[in-house]
């Protein structure tokens, strides 16, 4: 199964900002869990998915496919790179902010779960379609990867149960 | 552009429930908080696409990766993917993986005390026809002991992962073996309450899909989101 495994989706030299994206992944007890996978999917630097059903009249990166799965690590720790993807649309001629959408597997779980990471430093979180169906600001924000000062690296945990659980999708 | 379709949701007790006490390792695992509903937008009904490129002339041959033959009850498992309409998915990638004949699976984590087979790893892959056929051979893989609760033992199965059209109809399911006596004993494979979805997990045996002198066949189709959607199952 390792081999789809790719933590480097910008290993092809790929239009737009290279970030990494690191974090933990902890259970209800704030343990981590060791043998959880993400797989993540995302648009290229111009908003456009490598899919036929993408059929925006935006450019494809043929040096970006968007698809990554990443295990993590003993210690509960995962870290991907990436580009930062652009502007999507959304639901309603709405447009989504920046965003990567996960789906988490691990053992414990008869079925996986979706969530989606956005960036704190996009003043379109304010107005994404998707973010503003979450009532509590303080679920919203379990969603939203924080940039260290300077450095393209963006920290964002997986909180699977408790009081500040990440937000995961019914879809 | 305009919005997507999407896809319909689940009917109720037909996949298993995020929390199910009997699977221990699910109880610290779990949400606790309802989940958001998400409409289907343009980031879910596109996914990554794999294709002929990706797999090998063994990948699907579980019996013909090593330098010999592995031991165990040769078997053939096929079937169709489909959509939530019933509609073959073409082209698409279907991974599975699975114990050796013995229950003992190659990776470090298993230390069940049955042998490792050197000539089985239990990975394949294969992608689906122009109409929507994958076929695997490989061998029956042996129920093993797990410490969920006292003298726990898996079911035998095998498990499959696949992608099909978007995002959204990744499907990891596990598929077992009709008349296994350990199946009413499995707490993952009771997770799904409503027993025709359930059933829709178990394989048949298939005297028109077995080779003679060569091995059994065992017929298993696989539904990705719908009405008739394969449960999902870790």
């Amino acid at each position: 199964m390792a081999w789809l495994n790719t933590t480097d989706l910008a290993k092809n030299a790929p239009a737009g900002e290279r970030i990494a994206v690191a974090g933990s992944v902890l259970d209800g007890d704030s343990k981590p869990i060791p043998d959880a996978l993400l797989e993540v999917w995302q648009a290229n630097a111009y908003g456009k998915y490598a899919h036929p059903e993408d059929t925006q009249d935006t450019q494809i990166d043929p040096g970006f496919n968007g698809f990554g799965r990443i295990p993590t690590d003993r210690d509960g720790h995962f870290r991907f790179v990436t580009i930062k993807p652009g502007a999507t649309p959304g639901p309603g001629n709405t447009l989504q902010a920046p965003h990567i959408v996960v789906a988490v597997f691990m053992r414990g779980m008869l079925k996986h779960l979706y969530t989606r990471i956005y960036f704190s430093d996009e003043a379109a979180n304010a107005t994404d379609p998707i973010l503003g169906r979450i009532e509590e600001p303080a679920r919203r924000n379990t969603l939203i990867a924080t940039r260290t000062t300077g450095a393209p690296e963006y920290r964002w945990d997986i909180i699977m149960q408790g009081e500040n659980e990440t937000v995961f999708f019914d879809c | 552009m305009a919005d997507p379709a999407g896809y319909r949701r689940a009917k109720p007790g037909t996949q298993p429930n995020y929390l199910h006490p009997p699977y221990q390792s699910s109880i610290k695992r779990a949400p606790s908080k309802p989940l958001i509903f998400l409409p289907h937008t343009l980031s879910e009904i596109t996914g990554p696409i794999y294709g002929h490129d990706n797999v090998g002339p063994t990948d699907s041959d579980l019996t013909k990766q090593h330098a010999g033959e592995p031991i165990g009850e040769r078997i053939i498992v096929s079937g169709h993917v489909l959509d939530e309409s019933g509609r073959p998915v073409p082209r698409t990638l279907v991974e599975i993986w699975q114990a050796n004949s013995t229950g003992r699976y190659r990776h470090d984590v298993d230390q069940h005390d049955a042998p490792l087979d050197p000539n089985f790893t239990g990975a394949g892959r294969t992608i689906t026809d122009d109409e929507g056929r994958y076929r695997f051979v490989t061998i029956k893989p042996g129920a093993y002991p797990w410490r969920n609760h006292y003298n726990a033992w898996r079911a035998r199965h095998i498990h499959f992962s696949l992608f099909g059209p978007s995002f959204l109809t990744r499907l990891v399911t596990q598929m077992y073996f009709e008349g296994d006596p350990l199946l009413p004993l499995d707490p993952i494979f009771s997770s799904v309450a409503d027993t025709a979805a359930r059933d829709r997990m178990i394989s048949s045996f298939d005297l028109e899909r077995t080779i003679p002198e060569f091995a059994l066949g065992y017929h298993f189709d696989i539904v990705l989101r719908g009405r008739n959607a394969t449960p999902m199952g870790s």
